[in-house]
């Protein structure tokens, strides 16, 4: 299970969220062509290790929090607001 | 080798199952091959043995990180159907229905191949439209489809929640040619088949790099030291985004973890596969007569084969709401698989952009049913170096061209599809 640091509330239940994926990808300028606009919507880095993901706190303040998570020990180093840029640990 | 009959199980028995042998050599991997399969799973050893039987081509090697069939092979809920929508899906899925249907005897092995019918079942009139549509897109095809009112369901599993309140039973679209296999049967199987044909199985020896010179693939570096080759395959959903890499490739695809149940032995209570249509729950009897169900993906990337509690007890749920009487059973077996989640749902069986490598992944929750099939197709992809008709559309390019099999109309969100 999952316990997520929300910056707004505290530390709250995986079952407070929803998953809202890879929060790398940025969205291309609006004339960057076919192949940017196909890796912003389609491809991931998809990396066994650590992971900076969305998890928007749909059961509780509805914010999206920024969670930097390892995917193969599920062990969070950090959480942040949308905004904030947080460290990736080593491997 | 000898082959496998009732006589020589009979004279074996006699002779107290002695003097067996093993299925399948275990060969040192030898400098050089016309053809590497990365990953003995399923579909890596399919791909190898349709390889050799189809294409004849035998100097290939299946190399696998641990021993055979213990990664997502056996970690699934052993269904096998082809109950699906889109034309492109379903062309696929009959055809590895069609091979199922005669595997035993093509092997020479007991997969436990078992046409016990699949019942999707429906609890709206919206549901059931959508039901009768995807029969009649598998009846269009020549796939065997039957839409069945509440009395029959009844009739078949009577043991369901026919008057819940929130989701009564109204009927179900059922394929009877659907069923289930002894999934680590099938890997062994298809290894001992294989094996019997030329094909080096080599166990414990994990891909650590893809060496490639001027755009072409011309081998791959080991734990075992290097070896090369004409033509790599990568057979290794749940990791294809990771062995990819080592190619230079970034696909569309997430892994995800999918976890699986089995419960307690129990005489007989459910003679088919049943899902439900109100919640991602499906189950199914083992010959051992334990319940073994699964539910939906927990949601998140994951490479970590463990979920967490929420969807242990959302999955539950769904199964007590569909059939009350599983309320006191007791599970006692519970495991996570690493999905390949594309961005729609459906497969890649392809050449990639690398001359001489080929991709076979993204199975998302339906890579078991689909192992004879995905083998077939990618060994005649690697052998013509082209795809056969029934995988062309299965593609890396369809995402970039719009030309997206999204089964479910989800859209780009693996944990959705």
């Amino acid at each position: 299970m999952h316990r997520i640091d929300c910056p707004w509330c505290g530390p709250r239940d995986e079952a407070e969220f929803a998953y809202r994926g890879d929060a790398t990808v940025r969205r291309p300028a609006h004339d960057a062509g076919i192949d940017a606009f196909y890796d912003y919507v389609y491809t991931r880095a998809n990396p066994r290790g650590w992971h900076t993901e969305w998890w928007h706190h749909a059961g509780g303040c509805r914010q999206f929090v920024k969670v930097v998570r390892h995917t193969m020990t599920h062990e969070i180093a950090g959480t942040g607001k949308a905004g904030d840029s947080l460290p990736v640990p080593a491997e | 080798m000898t082959r496998y009959s009732a006589f020589g199980l009979l004279t074996k028995a006699l002779g107290g199952h002695a003097g067996w042998g093993r299925a399948w050599r275990d060969p040192a991997p030898k400098p050089s091959y016309d053809v590497i399969i990365i990953g003995g799973g399923g579909h890596g050893l399919a791909s190898a043995y349709y390889l050799a039987k189809e294409h004849g081509i035998t100097n290939v090697a299946v190399l696998e990180k641990g021993p055979i069939g213990l990664g997502n092979t056996g970690r699934n809920t052993t269904i096998v159907r082809s109950n699906y929508l889109l034309p492109e899906n379903n062309h696929f899925y009959e055809w590895s229905l069609k091979l199922w249907e005669g595997l035993e005897q093509d092997l020479n092995f007991n997969v436990m191949m078992s046409q016990r019918g699949v019942l999707n079942l429906f609890h709206s009139d919206a549901q059931k439209h959508a039901a009768a549509r995807r029969g009649n897109s598998m009846r269009l095809i020549g796939v065997d489809a039957e839409l069945l009112d509440r009395e029959q369901v009844r009739a078949m599993v009577p043991l369901l929640d026919f008057d819940n309140a929130r989701f009564p039973v109204m009927g179900g679209l059922l394929q009877r040619r659907g069923g289930t296999a002894r999934h680590d049967a099938v890997a062994w199987g298809f290894a001992r088949a294989a094996d019997r044909l030329g094909v080096d199985i080599i166990q414990h020896c994990e891909v650590t790099g893809i060496r490639r010179e001027g755009g072409r693939v011309t081998g791959v570096e080991t734990t075992r030291g290097p070896i090369a080759a004409g033509k790599v395959g990568m057979a290794v959903a749940g990791n294809t985004s990771r062995v990819a890499a080592m190619a230079g490739l970034r696909l569309p695809i997430e892994s995800h973890v999918l976890q699986a149940f089995v419960t307690e032995g129990l005489k007989p209570l459910v003679d088919t596969v049943v899902t439900f249509g109100a919640g991602h729950f499906y189950i199914s009897q083992s010959d051992k007569g334990g319940l073994v169900f699964g539910g939906d993906l927990d949601g998140y990337n994951s490479y970590a084969q463990r979920g967490t509690l929420q969807m242990v007890e959302h999955v539950f749920a769904a199964g007590v709401s569909m059939m009350p009487c599983l309320s006191r059973l007791r599970v006692l077996r519970q495991w996570g698989g690493v999905m390949d989640m594309t961005m729609d749902g459906s497969p890649l069986i392809c050449r990639t952009p690398v001359e001489g490598l080929y991709l076979n992944g993204g199975w998302c929750y339906g890579g078991f049913k689909a192992t004879p099939g995905s083998g077939w197709c990618f060994a005649h992809t690697i052998a013509k170096d082209e795809p056969h008709r029934l995988n062309a559309s299965m593609t890396i390019e369809r995402f970039r061209d719009g030309r997206l099999m999204d089964e479910r109309g989800v859209g780009p969100w693996p944990w959705a599809q």
